[in-house]
């Protein structure tokens, strides 16, 4: 009997200590992302080679990235923005990036596992999230600031945008070029033809909806038609 | 990962039938804003609509002036008005005559038939399209199939006529057909003649030609240029549409002596860009003037119907007239509407409609006004319908008066009461921000320029606001700063201090 609790117990405190391993490397996960962000060459490759980064972490930066956009259109200060609150959608807003980042990503790894890419779909899309922090971390406290600046000071303001967004930029690049271990002019490459394959991939959607909808529409219709005709 | 494709197929089925089964009758309204007659955009370039700013006073027509008593011959295609004090003219261009009407303040009544100058070879007029008349009352007139601008004084007696240029500029072989006139204060005349795109021919008092001025600009991009320099043959490029620029439709010359232009030949795309430039302010070398301080420039109508529908297209303005402060109102002739703008080129309103009512237009050719009244010329009806401000309309106008002179609190006081009319009306809201704000009120003007969407007078407001408030909690400020350099400074103190026991200790138990 004592001996069963005390095996309950161990087995317990055995999964206790394994949450807080766990919270703890989420943690450090969230910290490392500034060393990712100053340093993407070591960052990238230790991030996904060394297992540093989390998919955890990943998924908290995609949603303050969406979250620090919607705020962003909701919070800024109306001199430097021109967002008719009136008839924003918080959903369709975050929908409106989270799904063309998500179709990138896809095609990103669709198109680099036929060419040598070494990153597995995982390692695109943890790559892609850590390449988001600058946005969160410099358009947030910016967003703030903006309700203290005036019109004339506004280039501030736009700079500082220009600079996050150049920033990301830059380490989607190096992020994705130590993922896949490709060359700089193979990346080049490959950023053009992922944005290709995310054309094909939404037309080829698009185009499955539209047939779908025909073919249910013909349904809908022929049941209309036989009730009209029974009663 | 089955269950999830099968998830995910499940949710586009439903997704798709959401969408097969959604009603397909619902439908736009035809026109957006057929429903009001007033309106003006907000920021966000919605049609919000207003109250009145005019009422139809009078229609003025053959009968009421006597027309079918006097000689029986009605008005036929009356193609230009013009008033000069409280005389009004009308071009009576398919009865070759001008007629004079005059207005004593209760009615207008026909004064004078103009037919026969004295003295002039010919001595009749042959479709007079355009009349002006100078602050000596001369008169001049577009004698358009006499091919001359023929200036007579008041008692008709002829002065002298404009003929054709004899110059190398202009192209001999084209006939000199004067469409619309002005006069400036030296009596120098500005013509708009039909197939002559190089911009208003100009003459000195003398008649001498001094050339041309306000010549729209070619506007074409390397792409079309390289395209028609290497690619096409000489007989396609001879075919094609050369990069020329366009006519003009009408030209006012206003008290400072600046001539407001109207164009009507342009593409869309460039009208929603902003290059078309439909309205224009001229000075005395061509170049416009026009101030545009609004976030929509002043085209008119911002967004318009395409082809297929009664009325489609962009505003094409057939006519303008400068009122005091530098007010204009525009005449649409696509949809029979008027366009009031302030001298920032902000929209005041916008009323008026097509149709055989009163105070809608079949086809309108021609705008005048006598002081804020409104006179639109139709050719097809051969009325003109007068149209006088409301109290809303007067209110606007004496807001922007009084602020001109300098009377800020009276201003704000006015646009208080066009803010109790109309509560979606940005400019009220300016200008009550305005007029505080030079009260030293920063906070309030801040409130109103927000609601106006201003954001040069915000900023300037706030700037100031900011440094009252700086100077008001610099104490706070300071004690803030400083607590926040100080406590990492003492946590980390303790915490070495804490660290340094520590290490005491351990060292003691080593030992």
């Amino acid at each position: 009997m004592s001996r069963a609790k005390s095996a309950g117990d161990y087995v317990k405190s055995l999964k206790a200590e394994k949450r807080k391993e766990s919270w703890t490397r989420y943690r450090e996960s969230l910290r490392y992302s500034l060393h990712v962000i100053t340093h993407p060459f070591d960052g990238f490759w230790d991030l996904i080679h060394e297992h540093k980064g989390t998919l955890a972490a990943a998924h908290t930066f995609l949603f303050l990235f969406l979250a620090v956009r919607v705020m962003k259109l909701i919070l800024t200060s109306f001199q430097f923005i021109n967002a008719p609150i009136q008839y924003i959608n918080i959903l369709e807003q975050a929908a409106s990036l989270a799904l063309p980042f998500l179709v990138l990503c896809i095609a990103n790894w669709a198109m680099t596992t036929l060419f040598e890419g070494k990153g597995r779909f995982k390692d695109i899309y943890m790559a892609m999230c850590y390449a988001l922090v600058p946005y969160i971390l410099i358009q947030f406290p910016m967003v703030i600031i903006s309700n203290w600046l005036t019109f004339e000071e506004g280039s501030i303001f736009t700079v500082m945008l220009s600079v996050s967004v150049i920033w990301c930029a830059f380490l989607v690049f190096i992020g994705l070029m130590e993922v896949h271990d490709y060359g700089p002019g193979k990346t080049m490459i490959f950023l053009i033809v992922t944005i290709v394959g995310a054309m094909v991939i939404i037309f080829l959607v698009l185009t499955f909806f539209s047939l779908l909808s025909d073919a249910i529409g013909y349904f809908v219709s022929l049941y209309r038609e036989i009730i009209y005709r029974l009663y | 990962m089955k269950k999830a494709i099968s998830f995910l197929l499940i949710l586009m089925m439903l997704l798709s039938l959401s969408t097969a089964m959604a009603d397909d009758s619902y439908s736009m309204k035809q026109d957006g804003f057929s429903t009001s007659y007033a309106y003006c955009y907000d920021y966000w370039g919605d049609v919000q609509e207003s109250p009145n700013p005019y009422r139809v006073s009078e229609v003025i027509d053959s009968i009421s002036l006597g027309l079918d008593k006097l000689e029986g011959k009605r008005m036929n295609k009356p193609q230009s008005l013009f008033v000069h004090g409280n005389d009004l003219y009308i071009a009576d261009t398919f009865n070759n005559r001008i007629l004079q009407v005059h207005y004593d303040g209760k009615e207008y009544s026909l004064t004078r038939v103009i037919s026969q100058i004295n003295g002039a070879e010919p001595a009749t007029f042959n479709n007079p399209y355009d009349i002006a008349v100078d602050d000596d009352e001369n008169i001049y007139v577009a004698d358009y199939m006499n091919y001359r601008v023929v200036m007579m004084d008041k008692d008709l007696n002829f002065i002298k006529q404009f003929v054709k240029p004899e110059d190398s500029t202009y192209d001999q072989s084209l006939d000199f057909l004067p469409k619309k006139i002005a006069v400036d204060v030296a009596g120098r005349l500005y013509v708009l003649g039909a197939n002559i795109n190089k911009g208003f021919i100009k003459y000195e008092a003398d008649t001498t030609f001094t050339g041309y001025i306000g010549a729209n600009a070619v506007s074409f991009n390397m792409a079309q240029y390289i395209w028609r320099r290497y690619f096409m043959t000489q007989e396609q490029r001879a075919a094609s549409q050369s990069f020329a620029p366009t006519e003009y439709e009408n030209l006012y010359m206003d008290e400072e002596g600046f001539i407001y232009a109207t164009n009507t030949i342009f593409s869309e795309y460039d009208l929603k860009t902003d290059k078309a430039n439909p309205i224009r302010r001229l000075n005395s070398l061509g170049n416009d003037i026009l101030i545009k301080n609004d976030r929509y420039p002043p085209i008119g109508d911002i967004y318009w119907l395409a082809e297929g529908t009664q009325y489609y297209g962009p505003t094409r303005f057939t006519d303008i007239t400068v009122l005091k402060n530098d007010i204009y109102v525009a005449l649409d002739r696509t949809r029979g509407r008027l366009f009031g703008y302030d001298g920032q080129g902000i929209l005041l309103w916008a009323f008026g409609t097509r149709g055989n009512v009163e105070g809608a237009f079949t086809s309108a050719i021609s705008l005048e006004h006598m002081g804020y009244d409104l006179f639109v010329l139709d050719q097809v009806e051969n009325s003109i319908t007068v149209f006088t401000p409301t109290e809303y309309g007067q209110m606007i106008y004496d807001a922007n008066e009084t602020y001109m002179n300098g009377e800020y609190d009276r201003s704000a006081e006015i646009w208080q009461d066009v803010m109790r009319m109309n509560s979606n009306y940005p400019l009220a809201f300016r200008g009550i921000g305005r007029a505080i704000l030079r009260q030293d009120d920063y906070e309030g003007a801040m409130k109103y320029f927000e609601m106006a969407h201003d954001r040069q007078n915000y900023g300037r407001a706030f700037k100031l606001y900011r440094k009252e408030w700086v100077e008001k909690n610099i104490l706070w400020i300071i004690l803030v700063l400083a607590a926040l350099l100080i406590i990492p400074l003492v946590i980390g103190r303790m915490k070495r201090a804490k660290w340094e026991v520590i290490m005491h200790e351990q060292s003691k138990i080593r030992r």
